[in-house]
């Protein structure tokens, strides 16, 4: 059998109880840390469980292999930071097992997707598509996350933007000077200094944190530690604006925009 | 005042007037005498001693190529010569004739607008003759040419008068057809070589004469006049009479076009940015008070002055101090010195106008082919185009372990100094390979590095550079990325011999992107489908890929990444981790992630490449090997002797002609089976042989050979024996 349980955000209690008690009772415990990081060591997340985990490589967890392998004899879980399949990397992993002939469970964990949004109080209804920005290489600068920020505002809609966690986590200000640059490539004025912006920095932790502001002054701002994810709100309803400014400092001025 | 500081000092003026000045060089297959005709011309400049000549070789710079008696490097030279009441500066870059080292002519070719062409009387026309010719033809240099050693016909083949006559019609009328068959279109009729205008000129180099129709009538010497001289030997009074420096030298002042008329033809061949922009028109204009831009043509480590640039300032004044930019390079250099060359003498200058050739230093991260500007966004010039590819490569170490760091530092200056040296480390077994031109090239680099460098080096064997091609198409072959979220479906098939041809002959821009339209046009006129031709995004070697597909969201943003693993598999094959030839890859169909991060570089790239690698396994994949076309001159006698030698190394007799007692056999043989021919073929001939050979592209290895070479070939790289098949690169 092979679960995979989601382990939330931030910390070793971000778990679920069913979580919990699913990787306690299971015969083999693996992790991967590739696709998001907790706020927390391995260490702390054993001593949560009991049990010894095994962090994965991503070419591990890829290939499959041996995982396979070992779920079809035994009961065998596999976590994951969020919801598992909330960005859909595993689920190539989950068809395999079931093709061959191996029971699967997902149990869920809180995802950035929702918990932004709440953190921010802003309304689920109005998202838009999620992008993710990536770390331009030498040959590799996509603008298609600047068409879907594009689409979405043209529908008045908020886009949630995860940011890449290859080679570091990025920063939300990293993330903001990429935003310019295809601003600078494209030049259709869909962002600028102007824009609002709103940035989340460790969801779910104590010190979690909510922040929004034009984006000439957000990107001067210090988040703290990582993980960040910016929010670009579309047109926004009253209740919204007010929780911006409430929750996340966001100047008085756009409640009169409304 | 000597004549020589004389000499500099007018060389230094004549720097500013570009009416006066000529920048030429001499090509001529090996053996010809080119080096001792160009030192008889500076000797005749003064530059060196006039008794020396011939025998110093002051070109031959190397101490290690007047060993051989064989020019490596192409060195420069500036010389002062006086033709109709007027001084003319003389720019003189020697190029080597052995194609082992044919980089060195294609560079020398971009810094000059003129060429002479030395053909020997004897010999006749060589097939290396049409190589160097074709080179500088293609950089739109115009040739005149010298028939040499006429002495010899007359002493050694005791040619008659009308016999005499006859080789030399013989020799123009090849010449001609050689410059009608490549000539940029517009110059095929006016660059012809004619006895009756000056631009043919007959003599010896050795005995440092010779004469031209022009001179003939200035002087009342006649064809009579130089056969009665040679044949009683007193070519002394003729070197006096008619010195080879004075009728070449008016030759190239009357025939061969200053840089201000060449530079308006060939720029527009060798730069694909705006000519109207500021840079275009001041390269046009060949404008010393334009914007500054240059074309590295050769790189020389001095053994005390460090590295020394060589370059032609196309536009601008380069200046001692001065800041300029080397495109790809992000920040900005300072000039230190700059020089004009004469014979190994540097003399510096304070500044050096556009049209000359310059020596400078202060260029650390220039190599050949560099452009250097004053305007960090100029376009950078064509990359010069290297006939041949390097086909031999042995594995070099450290005699001393402790040595390892300094190997690389050398191997690397090396292969700045020579780009047909390429050096690279086999990633599996650590080891360090050295490629070049032939067997004759790496046993010089193998010298320098421990004569020059001091540095004690172990070398193996030498070992052939195989190609990968495919002979069938395959079917639609699927590549996955490690996230099983990306699908990448391919076909690959043998790529139309045609468009082989233009990418070897550098028909087609490496910038494919950019030159979107030209490249599709070019593409379909060489016989590709409009559709295929319209997709192509990518060229690397005599390879291509093309994008088939309709409407594909995202693909646009990925194709730079199956770009780069595309040209990842053309580096190393399926087969043999060979570079691939005249392979074409077609993207059929994709199915790509919604979002950039799961597409990225570390999915797309293993995708593709598995994708290619599977199709290519499917597809009949087989081994070229490097061929050479050998030409041997040997007495009839012995001509059994040489063709035995020949066809036991799977070589096969071309042609054979009779020259007198002589026999001229015309072979071809596989580069593999050549090694350690120099030692055989003088044994098998008593040394009374010569011989020489040219790289001639790539064969299919015979089939019974196939799986053997490719065995052998992946356990020297520390691959496992066999291939893996196409199934291998599904998963």
């Amino acid at each position: 059998m092979l679960s995979f349980i989601g382990l939330g955000l931030w910390d070793e209690k971000d778990i679920t109880l069913k979580g919990l008690e699913e990787a306690r009772k299971c015969d083999k415990l693996y992790a991967e840390f590739y696709t998001s990081k907790m706020g927390v060591s391995i260490e702390k997340i054993e001593e949560q469980i009991g049990k010894k985990i095994e962090v994965l490589s991503r070419e591990e967890v890829e290939n499959g292999e041996t995982l396979l392998n070992e779920a079809e004899r035994s009961h065998v879980c596999l976590l994951t930071g969020g919801d598992p399949m909330a960005a859909t990397t595993h689920i190539d992993l989950r068809i395999r097992a079931i093709e061959r002939g191996i029971e699967t469970r997902v149990i869920h964990g809180v995802s950035i997707v929702s918990a932004s949004a709440s953190l921010l109080g802003l309304q689920i209804y109005k998202f838009g598509k999620v992008v993710s920005i990536a770390r331009p290489s030498e040959n590799y600068f996509p603008l298609s996350p600047y068409d879907a920020i594009k689409d979405n505002m043209k529908m008045n809609l908020h886009s949630l933007l995860l940011l890449d966690t290859t080679d570091g986590y990025m920063t939300a200000n990293e993330a903001m000077e990429i935003l310019l640059e295809m601003e600078r490539r494209r030049r259709e004025g869909v962002l600028g200094e102007d824009t609002l912006i709103a940035v989340v920095a460790r969801v779910s932790a104590d010190d979690a944190m909510a922040r929004a502001g034009y984006m000439k002054d957000m990107i001067k701002e210090d988040f703290g530690e990582t993980p960040h994810s910016i929010i670009i709100p579309g047109k926004l309803h009253i209740m919204e604006a007010k929780a911006l400014v409430k929750i996340a400092n966001a100047p008085e001025e756009i409640l009169e925009k409304i | 005042m000597g004549r020589k500081e004389e000499n500099i000092r007018k060389a230094k003026e004549l720097r500013y007037k570009p009416e006066r000045r000529r920048n030429i060089g001499v090509v001529a297959p090996i053996d010809d005498g080119k080096t001792t005709f160009s030192d008889n011309l500076l000797a005749g400049a003064a530059m060196i001693s006039e008794e020396l000549a011939g025998q110093q070789l002051v070109l031959d710079y190397d101490e290690q190529e007047q060993a051989r008696g064989i020019t490596i490097n192409a060195a420069a030279a500036s010389m002062v010569h006086e033709y109709e009441g007027e001084e003319y500066l003389i720019n003189l870059i020697d190029t080597p004739g052995h194609v082992d080292f044919g980089g060195d002519v294609t560079r020398a070719m971009r810094a000059v607008d003129g060429a002479i062409v030395v053909v020997c009387a004897v010999e006749g026309v060589m097939p290396q003759t049409e190589t160097v010719l074709r080179q500088a033809l293609r950089e739109r240099v115009k040739p005149v040419l010298l028939i040499n050693k006429v002495d010899r016909l007359i002493n050694e083949l005791k040619l008659d008068f009308q016999q005499m006559q006859e080789r030399f019609v013989k020799i123009i009328t090849e010449v001609n057809k050689l410059i009608k068959k490549m000539a940029p279109e517009e110059f095929k009729d006016k660059w012809l070589v004619k006895p009756e205008d000056g631009s043919v000129a007959f003599g010896s180099a050795l005995h440092n004469w010779a004469i031209s129709v022009p001179y003939m009538k200035k002087t009342g010497i006649t064809f009579k006049d130089i056969y009665e001289y040679c044949k009683n030997e007193d070519q002394k009074t003729l070197a006096k009479k008619a010195p080879i420096h004075e009728v070449t030298l008016n030759m190239v002042i009357k025939h061969l076009p200053n840089p201000k008329e060449a530079q308006r033809y060939r720029i527009p061949n060798i730069w694909h940015g705006d000519l109207d922009s500021p840079i275009g028109k001041a390269m046009i204009e060949c404008d010393p008070k334009g914007p500054l831009s240059l074309m590295v043509t050769k790189i020389l480590i001095d053994p005390h002055a460090g590295e020394i640039t060589f370059g032609r300032v196309f536009s601008g004044t380069l200046r001692e101090g001065q800041e300029v930019y080397i495109i790809g390079m992000p920040k900005p250099y300072r000039i230190q010195q700059v020089a004009v060359m004469v014979g190994d003498d540097r003399i510096q200058v304070e500044d050096i106008p556009a049209g000359n050739i310059a020596a400078i230093s202060g260029l650390k991260d220039a190599y050949a082919g560099s452009t250097v500007t004053s305007d960090p966004n100029m376009e950078p010039f064509e990359s010069i185009r290297h006939i041949s590819e390097p086909v031999v490569t042995v594995r070099v170490e450290a005699k001393r372990p402790a040595d390892l760091p300094k190997l690389v530092k050398v191997l690397r200056d090396i292969s700045k100094a020579d780009p047909s040296i390429q050096v690279e480390i086999n990633q599996e077994t650590g080891e360090y390979l050295m490629s070049g031109m032939g067997e004759l090239h790496l046993e010089v680099t193998e010298y320098r590095i421990k004569n020059e460098h001091k540095l004690d080096i172990i070398t193996s064997e030498p070992t052939v550079i195989y190609r990968e091609t495919v002979r069938k198409t395959s079917p639609v072959f699927e590549g996955k990325s490690p996230n099983k979220h990306n699908y990448l479906y391919v076909v690959v098939e043998p790529l139309e011999e045609s468009v082989v041809k233009a990418l070897q002959e550098g028909e087609i821009p490496d910038n494919v992107k950019k030159y979107r339209k030209e490249v599709a046009k070019k593409l379909e006129e060489l016989g590709m489908s409009k559709e295929e031709a319209k997709g192509v995004f990518g060229v690397k070697g005599a390879n291509l890929i093309t994008d088939v597909t309709k409407g594909i969201q995202h693909l646009h943003e990925a194709k730079e990444l199956l770009k780069q693993a595309f040209e990842e598999v053309c580096n190393a094959g399926p087969k043999a981790a060979e570079p691939l030839q005249g392979v074409k890859v077609k993207l059929v169909d994709a199915k790509l992630h919604e979002d950039a991060i799961h597409r990225g570089p570390a999915q797309l790239i293993p995708a593709m490449r598995n994708a290619i690698y599977g199709a290519m396994m499917l597809a009949d994949p087989i081994l070229l090997e490097p061929m050479q076309k050998v030409f041997i001159s040997v007495p009839h006698e012995l001509m059994g002797n040489v063709t035995r030698e020949i066809t036991q190394r799977r070589g096969t007799i071309l042609d054979i002609k009779q020259e007198g007692d002589m026999s001229i056999i015309l072979a071809k043989a596989p580069v593999a089976e050549m090694f350690g021919f120099a030692s055989a073929i003088r044994s098998a001939t008593g040394g009374r042989v010569l011989w020489s050979t040219e790289n001639m592209g790539f064969e299919p290895l015979p089939d019974f050979l196939q799986d053997e070479v490719t065995r052998k070939v992946r356990e020297r790289k520390g691959l496992k024996p066999e291939p893996y098949p196409a199934e291998h690169y599904a998963g």
